[in-house]
């Protein structure tokens, strides 16, 4: 059983600076040849004001700023007895190569299933741009297997 | 930019361009533990994994959500996708070939924006589920 008085809890906030070459490393490792995310001239002429990151590219900041295994560190949950149960974006507006994010994390629900065989998190991160604008909300479900 | 399909033209059943992905392989979860910043065990390390009680090393989630992802960006442009994600069905593991799908499932008007409801699906080759989910998109 897990620690239910989480539920509710913010996480400090957190600053993502997503760089050029992290998209690129990132359109790499999912091997998808789209040349908007490889060369500013090519993003520019196809309408966009840099290069764009990959729709699901924003949860990189989750992982960096430690905010999916933090928390679960945090409920004394084991990483390797953990699967990503269900994740979605929302998004205002797209994230581009030079944007300044701020993020925050914030855990709406944790609950059990199977007699407490499975235990479910949930959390989302929303992030804001340099000028403030929101740019997308975050959510995860992670559930453990007990 | 893709430009955007018409939303009097498109219909409910319509199909997404498909796209197949190659077999992923344990490069490309090294790569893809780097490139996202998940570094978890599973992911990398045989024996982590099966102390975890998995058959071996899983791929990422994520990874095939990142090629959910890549379906919708090749279709319509970044800018037009309001929303996508979906829930993880079923583990995918090196070797596996991952084939994504998108069908229009719905045509609606949301706070004056024409918008068009997408089921996503990543699934194997041996036609397994591995993630179940949709998008919403802005046609003009």
């Amino acid at each position: 059983m897990l620690d239910k008085s989480f539920i509710g809890k913010t996480y400090p906030r957190f600053v993502f600076e997503v760089e050029k070459g992290r998209i690129l490393q990132f359109a790499d490792a999912i091997r998808d040849p789209n040349p908007i995310y490889r060369d500013t001239a090519v993003a520019r002429a196809a309408g966009y004001r840099a290069i764009p990151a990959p729709p699901t590219f924003g949860y990189v900041a989750v992982m960096d700023h430690d905010q999916s295994f933090g928390l679960l560190r945090d409920l004394k949950v084991a990483i390797l007895r953990v699967l990503h149960g269900e994740q979605w974006f929302t998004y205002q507006r797209p994230i581009y190569a030079g944007d300044l994010l701020t993020g925050e994390t914030k855990v709406l629900d944790i609950y059990d299933k199977k007699g407490g065989a499975l235990d479910f998190i949930v959390s989302e991160t929303s992030l804001s741009n340099q000028t403030g604008e929101r740019v997308c909300d975050m959510r995860t479900v992670i559930v453990v297997r007990n | 930019m893709p430009s955007l399909p018409s939303f009097a033209t498109i219909a409910i059943g319509d199909k997404l361009p498909g796209l197949t992905k190659p077999a992923i392989d344990r490069v490309q979860l090294a790569l893809y533990a780097g490139a996202s910043g998940d570094h978890n065990d599973i992911h990398l390390d045989d024996e982590r994994a099966k102390a975890g009680g998995l058959p071996g090393v899983i791929a990422h989630g994520m990874l095939s959500m990142a090629f959910l992802g890549e379906l919708v960006a090749s279709w319509v442009p970044i800018t037009a996708i309001r929303s996508l994600g979906g829930r993880f069905a079923a583990i995918t593991r090196p070797g596996d070939v991952i084939a994504c799908v998108g069908v229009v499932a719905a045509k609606s008007t949301f706070e004056g924006e024409n918008r068009i409801e997408v089921d996503l699906t990543a699934e194997s080759v041996t036609g397994e589920k591995t993630i179940v989910g949709k998008a919403f998109i802005a046609i003009p």
